[in-house]
């Protein structure tokens, strides 16, 4: 495990390196020096991006395998089940009634569009849903987001709306700049601290609602600390880089044997696996010779449905 | 050691009465049985012992405190309570199950030296030493619910509360746990189990508590309340009682009354 974790750090700091030289222009790391007029490059667009990269997908890691373990659903993911459109929905809310020239109220939505699909999922959850009726649950609360934000689109008053809206959904992390670093940093290291807190919790969980009440798990107070960490972290992400989806679905997964299957001990380790995913996938979208940059959000569907399908595949016999 | 005891417990459940004014006082170093037919509210009954359900009037109490107002790690330190659902949500190995009993112990903090070492006690008492790697997919229905019972005590709890743990069990492995519960008894805990089998119960426990519709029928020392008469009023089945060359009781339904 410790060994692992090494690992992890130190592909994420190849990682890191990588995102600060790739792109349209290949900056070489001694271009760092103020002399040279490439190194604005890094410090202005790459710096931040790379940051950025690196909080978003530490962010769905961690919200991805905090989920996973409190719905106790190996296929939970703030994308798949609606609280990623949730919070965009909350944010094109906030961009088609005009509020987003306020630089704290799109994000504000965000956050609560996510806190109140993660507060519905939560609430079916509290019964003991079936892992089937859970999915279904989550699949039902994401085409209900996406048709009210399909709605908002069709509706919007002007057309420069309805294109923000639509840029804005798919995500990326194109030409972000320090102001979302410093919105998404302290909300992310936030949610994270919280959902930190709820591992012995979770790790109670893998015995099923009684028995960890038995243990002195208190039901409400873990739902409002999951419901505030995922809302927190989702929040944040899809305010600044709008939806990502199966980052949280993938880096579960492929952690857990890392952490013996025990599902408070994955949460570490997926948010160092998802800020490796993100900050790799957002230089492969910037290698991809195309016209236009490639859709961080595009292309991680991409990767990530087949995975989806895959453990769909692994899963049919329980589901069965 | 303490008294868990009940004052007029009365439970509903959807608008229907599941235990209605049950007072009893369960003495510790013994093994007390729930009996009754289906739907007589054992499994509620043991729920409310363990502040799982709140009752509707009366209360279930620790050593004259209720239960249900304890706070939530202290009770969780002194009752264990092994549900009847074998769930096991993530394919952990059996160590790392066992030590989910320490959790009211050790909190958010990491496992200390006395953690570690009431996890291997379960281990050996449940002898599930040599199976501790292995993952719990990979275990039989017996082998689990060894694990099971082994993380209720690596607690080593003052109450153990059990649904049903000998239900799914071949009559080997019923021997071997019923004489893990005997010997918790034994070492001064308190142990409550719910039984759908008359003769284990004859056999394992030191005194009964015979439930119909939510009342107690009777209760107190085995020999004693479980009597043709008793077991007729309870579940409407005439018996007959026997007893072994070894000096055990044995319990032949043969028909209802």
């Amino acid at each position: 495990m410790r060994r692992a974790t090494l690992w992890l750090l130190l592909a994420l700091l190849l990682a890191a390196a990588g995102s600060l030289a790739a792109g349209k222009v290949w900056v070489p790391l001694d271009a760092w020096s103020s002399a040279d007029p490439r190194s604005i490059i890094i410090v202005e667009l790459r710096l931040p991006r790379t940051i950025l990269a690196l909080v978003v997908g530490a962010a769905l890691g961690v919200a991805g395998a905090a989920m996973q373990g409190y719905l106790r659903n190996p296929l939970a993911d703030p994308g798949l089940f609606g609280v990623s459109s949730g919070a965009a929905l909350g944010a094109v809310c906030a961009l088609f009634f005009g509020y987003a020239a306020q630089a704290w109220l799109l994000p504000l939505f965000a956050l609560a569009g996510a806190a109140a699909t993660m507060a519905l999922l939560a609430l079916i959850a509290g019964r003991s849903a079936s892992l089937v009726v859970f999915t279904l649950a989550g699949m039902v609360l994401t085409s209900l987001t996406g048709a009210l934000t399909a709605l908002a689109i069709s509706l919007a008053p002007t057309p420069f709306v309805a294109s923000a809206i639509v840029t804005w959904l798919m995500g990326a992390l194109t030409d972000r700049s320090w102001n979302d670093v410093w919105l998404a940093l302290p909300l992310v290291a936030f949610g994270v601290a919280v959902l930190a807190r709820t591992a012995p919790a979770l790790d109670a969980l893998t015995l099923g609602e009684t028995a960890a009440r038995s243990l002195g798990v208190e039901p409400r107070r873990l739902q409002r600390a999951i419901v505030l960490g995922v809302a927190l972290t989702v929040g944040a992400t899809v305010a600044t880089a709008g939806v990502i989806g199966f980052v949280g679905l993938m880096v579960p997964h492929l952690v857990r044997p890392l952490a013996r299957h025990r599902p408070g001990a994955t949460l570490w380790p997926s948010a160092l696996a998802g800020a490796l995913l993100v900050t790799v996938a957002d230089i492969l979208v910037r290698l991809v010779p195309s016209a236009s940059e490639l859709r961080l959000g595009i292309a991680m569907s991409l990767l990530g449905a087949p995975f989806f399908l895959y453990l769909l595949l692994r899963l049919r016999r329980r589901l069965a | 050691m303490s008294a868990l005891e009940t004052d007029r417990l009365t439970l509903s459940l959807g608008g229907r009465r599941v235990l209605e004014e049950v007072t009893l006082t369960l003495a510790p170093g013994r093994v007390t049985a729930l009996l009754g037919p289906n739907g007589a509210g054992k499994s509620s009954l043991l729920a409310c012992l363990a502040a799982l359900r709140r009752p509707d009037a009366g209360a279930a109490a620790l050593d004259g405190k209720d239960v249900a107002t304890l706070p939530a790690r202290e009770r969780a330190r002194r009752i264990g309570f092994l549900p009847q659902q074998a769930d096991v949500h993530w394919d952990v190995d059996v160590r790392a199950l066992v030590a989910l009993g320490r959790l009211p112990w050790r909190g958010r903090g990491a496992a200390d030296a006395a953690d570690r070492a009431a996890v291997e006690r379960a281990l050996e008492a449940t002898a599930m030493t040599a199976l501790a790697e292995r993952p719990v997919e990979q275990l039989s229905g017996g082998e689990r619910a060894r694990a099971l019972l082994a993380r209720v005590l690596a607690g080593e709890p003052e109450w153990l509360l059990a649904d049903e743990p000998l239900a799914s069990l071949d009559p080997a492995h019923q021997l071997d746990v019923g004489a893990r519960l005997r010997a918790v008894a034994t070492a001064g805990a308190g142990v409550v189990l719910v039984v759908h089998d008359l003769n284990l119960a004859a056999r394992l426990a030191d005194s009964v508590v015979l439930l119909r519709t939510g009342r107690v029928v009777a209760a107190g020392d085995t020999a004693a309340v479980l009597t043709p008469e008793a077991i007729a009023a309870t579940y409407g089945v005439a018996v007959e009682v026997g007893v072994t060359a070894r000096g055990e009781r044995y319990i032949v339904p043969v028909g209802r009354v």
